[in-house]
């Protein structure tokens, strides 16, 4: 975001009250009556160019709302607009005969680098499949194209690699291609799934090197869906903690790990260990382990664990968010006690 | 028979006695196109209750190395040398009748992924006393079975009722607890804990994590902990090993080492890693693969990656060589390596 | 530098537009490390990876010492199904060769002796029983001839023509009724083999790619059809239609392949299909028919394959089966073989008329175990956990 802006640009991807439920399968005849509150009613903005990372525990609905921006699951309730230039639609309500430019423009990358290819398929196939399916190019210059990106991802020499099978490639490599495949349309915006939590420490930097390296170059901007804290410091703008469904807090990267607001991204952060044995972290102050959003009450998702609950919490509904300094946000009734 | 923790904690800890010694360890596994170096040349000593940690990328040989001392290698390894002594005591020596007793009750493991290998229709804590039926036929009646396995679930923190639940009832963090509860069924004097967090989110890995220190401290346990996260063994450990390509390179006191890693590997592994906490320190990507260990590369085994790499280092094996009191380095330039800086980004 | 046309929604960054040639193959050198690889075509590429993947999987196969025995018999049983209409172009005579119309009497020279005083029964005939079979102007001590069916093999010579498996009672050659019979066995097996694996592929693949209501469906035929009493099913249907080779071998397909193996082939499509690759064709833009066929079919396909071996042991010993018994509308196989001796009582005649039944039964029971010891072998090289380490 750059400082001389004098409005506020258009969000690139505008998320409001975004849901997701499933249903917990009670037989064939039977209407199911319990739901999994996935995604509880989420708004968050990307403005075009900036990465935002999502960051909670298993189970809190990151993924689940990263598939939702791509279109792999269908919302039950909210809207998700994305706008690049004068192309502006709701995913929710992309048709089928908008389907295949809207997959030009938003695309993914996932987090298991050993599944996420398919292994009867070489890298050419993979990285092309995009361009195939969409019929976009000749042959030739579909496998140009393939070249250019392998090039751009690091692989070179590249037509050493066109026509290898995943098996025979390394970890980081099949990465690398998946970010190729993520990138031959061209997209203004990728979801990054836990894209290098499979990896080894090593490769991991030259992997979240290049991504920040790519989305410099290309601009793009990515939704960067991880569970750990530290790559979110190195990957993203700002930082979004999602605990169980809800939206806890969000604001700039360094602004909300030096200076938490919600009781449970303190005691996230303060769980992290860290590599550095003359460090002593502050303990963590809330008990239990995350479980899953059933039929969830009205109140606070984070009352049973929360070491600050009081009256407040009990008695209204789940916060909404406060505004706890410049762009930093957070959902607790009792952000000005803690 | 009276066997119970409280007994465990009157155990007098010498913190100068070696319990276990790994010494000049090679282990090959062999397969269809030649042998696998997996673990070479390996040496370390754990004493009395210290926790000593292996780190190392995957394929490092750090999970070997913990098999091997269990003797739980699959059919294709091959011990080609070295002694691994338990109290003065070598276990490559013993057959396996002998090796069976030792595995539960001086040495214990906590698996990688082992909170899902509980068996989904037996009940926890009849789990545990399975252990326990086959470590003390006949020397414990089933009322001390439940006072043994209710105090064993006291001591990690679950509730002794939850002995008779199943497996499902259990979240993933407490299923890995009672693993633990189960490592401590016979009172083993090691723990060897093969990842024993990686499966599980940052705040159920802390509690896990502390609840291990605190086992260790108040029952005076040796731990090994093996894990590829620099950060978990940095808060741990006492000791701890970098592991690359099968080999020992760099062994020392944990603040030592994190303060002034010698190795090159070490020194990158440290640079590569992000932390939340300090400033912004500019990560160093390591490049490169790590080699292929059927023909692993000639001298130095980290050279083809190594920025301070020369022809010495190619042409010979840097010895495990001590620097500083406990402190050991294989590497021919490791007075070379760079203290860590703090290179800030942007 | 002159514009150019690059493909629509393709542009990384400045894409640099070149107006000589020469330039435009610097920068392809640079970019390629100086190999053309457009050079070769595509489909020249793809071959070698075929052939790279295929030698992989034959040095897999190669391992399993049973799965070359069983490819030895398949290939044998091959040659001999080529050999056939080969033979009855040039060194056969269709009359005493065909496997169907042909006809051979191998005469015997009998002494007509006294009722009641045959000694020696392959060269002596009783007066009554020469006056039943030849004429009843015989008499005792005259030299007959009489036509031996079924005769017993004979390399022939001056006198007739050979007959290496002998003839059977209708004095047809044995021999090449059993290489007639390969050629109807391959032809089953295929048919079968090829409709079970399209169906099973199709049905399992969409069954668990859609799931749901079509998903319901489809298993709950599959289970329908499991249940299903093939045999009983097929005499009943023989019964009230003529069924020749080829509608045999499309009936035991889409049983076979619309039963078992459709489930079984769902539940290796179901694992595919929530693998990660499956999201990624779907965010590439890849609809419901380029996900199915590029991704699930290509991985469901090689354990397929395996049950198309199985499925053709089926296929030929159920023909047999129904041969034996009568209920096909074909003229030869080897069910059909055995299912003359047995007609014409030869069928607990012991070893004494052997060329009628070994023949027939042992080519049945090899064919098939020669394709169900290649399925296993198979099996290695598609499951790798079954593979020796």
């Amino acid at each position: 975001m750059t400082a001389e802006a004098p409005v506020k640009t258009k969000p690139l991807v505008d998320v409001k009250g975004l849901r997701k439920l499933f249903p917990i399968s009670r037989g064939l005849f039977r209407a199911p009556t319990d739901f999994v509150h996935a995604v509880d009613g989420i708004d968050f903005e990307i403005a075009p160019g900036e990465s935002l990372g999502l960051v909670g525990e298993s189970g809190c609905g990151k993924s689940t709302t990263g598939r939702m921006l791509v279109k792999l699951l269908d919302p039950t309730e909210g809207q998700i607009k994305f706008s690049d230039g004068d192309y502006e639609k709701d995913v929710a309500r992309v048709g089928r005969s908008e389907i295949k430019d809207f997959r030009s423009r938003v695309q993914m990358i996932f987090q298991d680098p050993y599944e996420s290819m398919n292994p009867r398929r070489t890298v050419f196939d993979t990285v092309s499949e995009p361009l195939a399916v969409q019929g976009v190019g000749t042959v030739p210059e579909r496998e140009e194209r393939v070249l250019e990106l392998l090039h751009l991802v690091g692989l070179t020499p590249a037509e050493n690699f066109l026509f290898r099978y995943p098996h025979e490639l390394s970890g980081g490599q099949r990465q690398r291609v998946a970010i190729a495949r993520a990138l031959v349309m061209n997209p203004r915006f990728v979801v990054a799934d836990e894209p290098t939590s499979m990896l080894d420490v090593s490769i991991r930097i030259s992997i979240m090197e290049l991504m920040t390296d790519l989305a410099e170059r290309l601009g793009v901007s990515y939704l960067y869906i991880t569970h750990d804290l530290a790559v979110a410091r190195y990957m993203c703008d700002r930082i979004a903690v999602m605990y169980l469904g809800k939206m806890v807090e969000v604001g700039p990267t360094e602004d909300v790990l030096a200076n938490p607001r919600h009781p449970y991204t303190r005691a996230l952060l303060s769980a992290v260990p860290v590599p550095d044995p003359s460090i002593k972290r502050t303990p963590v102050e809330i008990k239990g382990g995350i479980s899953k959003a059933i039929n969830p009450a009205p109140e606070c998702r984070f009352i049973e664990r929360c070491p600050f609950a009081a009256e407040v919490c009990r008695e209204n509904p789940h916060p909404e968010m406060f505004e706890v300094g410049d762009q930093h946000f957070a959902a607790c009734y009792r952000i000005n006690e803690i | 028979m009276t066997l119970s923790l409280e007994n465990l904690q009157t155990r007098r800890i010498d913190p100068d006695k070696p319990l276990l010694e790994v010494d000049d360890l090679v282990m090959h596994y062999k397969i269809k196109i030649g042998e696998v170096s997996a673990v070479d040349n390996v040496t370390f000593t754990i004493h009395q209750g210290e926790a000593v940690g292996l780190v190392g990328e995957s394929g490092c040989g750090k999970t070997s190395t913990a098999l091997s001392l269990l003797r739980l290698l699959p059919a294709n390894a091959e011990y080609i040398s070295g002694q691994i002594r338990l109290n003065g005591e070598d276990l490559l020596r013993l057959d396996e009748e002998e090796m069976r007793e030792r595995r539960w009750k001086d040495i214990a493991m906590v698996f990688q992924g082992a909170m899902n290998s509980w068996n989904p229709v037996y009940r926890v804590g009849d789990q545990i006393r399975e252990v326990l039926d086959t470590h003390y036929r006949g020397e414990m009646d089933i009322d001390e079975q439940d006072r043994h396995i209710a105090s064993l679930f006291s001591a990690v923190g679950l509730p002794p009722e939850m002995a008779d639940r199943y497996p499902h009832e259990f979240s993933g963090g407490m299923r890995q607890r009672a693993v633990i509860a189960m490592a401590l069924a016979c009172s083993p004097e090691l723990i060897i804990a093969d990842e024993p967090t990686t499966a599980l989110d940052v705040i159920v890995q802390d509690q896990i994590l502390k609840e291990l220190k605190r086992i260790q401290a108040e029952l005076g346990m040796s731990i090994l902990y093996i894990s590829h996260d620099i950060a978990v063994i940095a808060e741990v450990t006492d000791s701890l090993g970098v592991m690359y390509a099968g080999k020992l390179v760099e062994y020392g006191p944990t603040a030592v080492v994190f303060a002034r890693p010698r190795h090159p590997y070490a020194y990158l592994l440290l640079r590569s890693t992000p932390s939340i906490t300090g400033p912004r320190r500019k990560l160093a990507p390591l490049e490169g693969e790590p080699p292929d260990l059927v023909h692993p590369p000639t001298g130095c085994r980290f050279h083809p990656r190594c920025p301070f790499a020369t022809e010495k280092c190619v042409a010979e094996e840097p010895p495990l060589e001590e620097i500083a009191e406990g402190h050991r380095v294989a590497c021919w330039h490791y007075d070379q390596v760079p203290e860590l800086d703090m290179e800030l980004v942007r | 530098m002159a514009t150019k046309e690059t493909m629509p929604g393709l542009e990384v960054e400045e894409v640099e537009v070149l107006d000589s040639e020469a330039e435009a193959t610097a920068v392809l050198e640079e970019l390629t490390g100086g190999h053309d690889v457009r050079a070769e075509p595509l489909w020249r590429i793809r071959l070698r990876l075929f052939r790279r993947s295929f030698a992989k999987n034959w040095g897999l196969f190669k391992e399993s010492k049973m799965g070359l025995v069983g490819l030895a018999i398949i290939i044998l049983f091959g040659l001999m199904a080529v050999a056939h209409p080969i033979l009855m172009s040039t060194v056969w005579d269709p009359a005493i060769y065909d496997p169907v119309s042909g006809y051979d009497a191998v005469f015997n020279e009998y002494t007509i002796v006294e009722d009641g005083a045959v000694t020696d029964p392959t060269a002596e005939i009783s007066l009554s029983d020469a006056k039943f079979e030849l004429n009843p102007n015989v008499d005792v001590g005259e030299v007959v001839r009489i036509p031996v069916q079924p005769a017993p093999p004979t390399l022939g010579g001056e006198e007739g023509h050979a007959h290496l498996l002998g003839t059977d009672p209708q004095g047809r050659d044995i021999f090449s009724q059993l290489l007639y019979g390969a050629r109807a066995a391959f032809l089953l097996g295929f048919v079968a083999a090829f409709t079970t694996v399209f169906i099973a592929t199709t049905v399992g693949s969409v069954a668990a790619y859609y799931g749901g209501k079509l998903d319901g469906f489809l298993m709950r035929t599959a289970d329908l059809i499991l249940l299903m009493p093939l045999l009983p099913l097929l005499i009943v249907l023989s019964a009230a239609i003529q069924i020749n080779m080829v509608m045999l071998g499309i009936m035991i397909g889409i049983l076979g392949g619309f039963g078992g193996d459709a489930i079984i082939l769902k539940s290796q499509a179901l694992s595919i299909k929530v693998k990660a690759y499956i999201d990624a064709a779907r965010v590439a833009g890849g609809g419901d028919g380029h996900i199915i066929f590029r991704h699930i079919v290509p991985n469901v396909v090689p354990l397929s394959l395996l049950y198309m071996m199985f499925g053709v042991t089926t296929a030929i010993a159920l023909e047999a089966t129904l041969s034996f018994l009568g209920l096909l509308n074909i003229q030869m196989s080897w069910g059909i073989m055995i299912n003359t001796a047995s007609t014409q009582g030869y069928l607990l005649s012991g070893t004494s008329y052997w060329w009628l039944l070994f023949p027939a039964g042992l080519a049945v029971s090899f064919l098939a175990f020669g394709f169900f010891v290649v399925g296993r072998g198979m099996d290695e090289v598609i499951n790798p956990r079954l593979r020796a380490r």
